[in-house]
């Protein structure tokens, strides 16, 4: 497909790598922010490509993996309700609340249902104005123009029987909380290419400057995230601290300013727990006061939600980056995308899913040991030894 | 969910009063929104996610990146011939300058026999 296959280019690559090993005289640690992003550097090994001494860490970037308990919770409690139609992203249909997720719900036979977008949902409403519809309006910047979109339609063609369940994120407050920790070991920043593409980039420029690390705009392709990371490394090999943009083709500095100006007429932004991290202020958006009516936590009293985390899954060490699914005892034993136990092994975004999809750290588990076993066990095919 | 993909506009219509615009993706077709890029004509390239255009490809610049990263191989090669190894742990380069181990490696071509190890052709 254009702009996907020539960003893909496994020569370019090896050009750009061979770059990156001789502009690095130093060890630097870097974080792409965006769970895409994650899954790509996994699959092609694009971070076991890098000089030794370069350390990739996986950001918070997945919408799925962020989506409070409390949430996924009140979607669980929302979605049992024999008069509602539950619409969501698929992506959280197996995001495991306290005691069920959306999809175990849909087979005992709530009506939960998928769309690809939120029109889709509006749609749904419109075809069936004796039910209400909910909406599970989660995601970054990324999404927001789409979910601000379907509340501001439903407000234009009165379609009262539509709402939505707001769990929205936001990139520059969660950088900023990382950068703040004292854990903290990130030196430079890949911020998410479709992120900025909607926002723009000038809410980076005091990031990087008060805290003098250097961001670089960066896209999903491989070519893409390796220029990214040269550009970093360059920035900081340099003692530079700016934001620049690798994804040219697709963002400008201003972002798209018709989208940014529908994000605000309905939401406004506010404090958010973010799970496995807990709040951050000023971190989401919820629903002005204009659209409450809209709002599906006003509509339905879902009563005290009590939360209930695995306590193997270390879900929010993952989230900063400060552990990798190879340091979590459950990762490939009792948690896989099949029986997730946290929300960073459900999402294709997840870096626990990009891990297992990519087989890393499940050797052990996969191939045969090398000893001749006492019992002989047919060997498992190659075709059913991956999921 | 948060992947955007980059898709060619084949249809532009009104829909209830929001522009809507069918996109082809090498073959799939989808509908997508077309409210933020009210520019966007038939044929322009758009960054779809969640069904909706957030993002119109800049054909130049994309054209632009993919050239500086071509040229970018011949630039490598003539610093590597004036400048030794980086850091303290080695890059190993193959003769093509990429990565002589890892996902990127090149497979390996038998060595010549007689040739001292570490030299270069």
């Amino acid at each position: 497909m254009k702009y996907l296959d020539e960003y893909r280019d496994p020569v370019l690559a090896r050009k750009l790598i061979a770059e990156i090993h001789r502009v690095t005289t130093r060890p630097w640690t870097l974080m792409e922010v965006c769970g895409g992003q994650t899954h790509t550097i996994v699959k092609q090994g694009i971070d076991e490509a890098l000089p030794a001494g370069v350390r990739m860490i996986h950001g918070p970037g997945c919408p799925v993996c962020v989506t409070p308990l409390e949430q996924v919770d009140k979607a669980l409690a929302i979605a049992a309700r024999p008069d509602v139609i539950f619409t969501s992203y698929g992506d959280m249909l197996r995001v495991p609340g306290s005691t069920t997720d959306l999809l175990a719900l849909k087979a005992r036979g709530a009506d939960v249902r998928i769309v690809y977008s939120p029109l889709d949902a509006l749609k749904i409403a419109l075809a069936n104005p004796d039910r209400q519809v909910v909406f599970f309006a989660v995601g970054f910047e990324t999404t927001a123009p789409a979910n601000a979109m379907a509340v501001a339609e439903a407000a234009r063609r009165g379609i009262d029987n539509f709402s939505v369940l707001v769990s929205h994120v936001l990139v520059p407050p969660a950088m900023t909380a990382l950068l703040d920790s004292p854990s903290n070991r990130v030196q430079a920043f890949l911020a998410a290419g479709h992120v900025c593409a909607v926002m723009g980039w000038t809410e980076y420029e005091p990031i990087a400057a008060t805290y003098r690390v250097p961001i670089v705009v960066t896209g999903f392709e491989p070519l893409d995230l390796l220029e990214g990371i040269l550009m970093a490394i360059r920035q900081l090999e340099e003692g530079r601290a700016e934001v620049e943009n690798q994804y040219v083709r697709a963002v400008k500095r201003e972002g798209v300013p018709l989208a940014q100006r529908q994000i605000f007429e309905v939401f406004e932004v506010g404090e958010r727990k973010w799970r496995g991290v807990g709040a951050i202020p000023g971190s989401g958006y919820r629903l002005r006061e204009a659209y409450a009516r809209f709002d599906a936590e006003r509509k339905f009293d879902v009563g005290e939600i009590r939360t209930n985390e695995h306590p193997a899954c270390i879900a929010g060490a993952i989230l900063t980056g400060e552990k990798l699914p190879l340091d979590c005892t459950a990762y490939g034993t009792i948690c896989t995308p099949q029986k997730p136990l946290g929300a960073p092994m459900v999402s294709s975004e997840g870096t626990c899913a990009a891990f297992y999809a990519a087989g890393r750290g499940l050797g052990a588990t996969r191939t045969p040991a090398p000893v001749v076993p006492l019992v002989q066990v047919a060997p498992i095919p190659a075709g059913e030894a991956r999921p | 969910m948060c992947l955007g993909i980059p898709g060619k506009v084949i249809e532009i219509r009104d829909d209830a009063g929001l522009p809507m615009g069918r996109v082809d993706f090498g073959g799939v077709r989808k509908e997508a929104c077309l409210a933020y890029l009210p520019e966007v004509q038939v044929g322009d390239y758009v960054i779809i996610h969640v069904g909706f255009a957030i993002s119109q490809v800049d054909e130049e610049e994309a054209l632009k990146t993919l050239e500086i990263l071509a040229t970018m191989g011949d630039l490598v090669r003539g610093e590597l011939a004036t400048m030794g190894p980086g850091m303290d742990e080695p890059a190993v380069l193959s003769d093509d300058g990429g990565p002589a181990e890892g996902a990127f490696a090149a497979p390996r071509a038998p060595a010549e026999p007689g040739a001292a190890p570490g030299t270069r052709a």
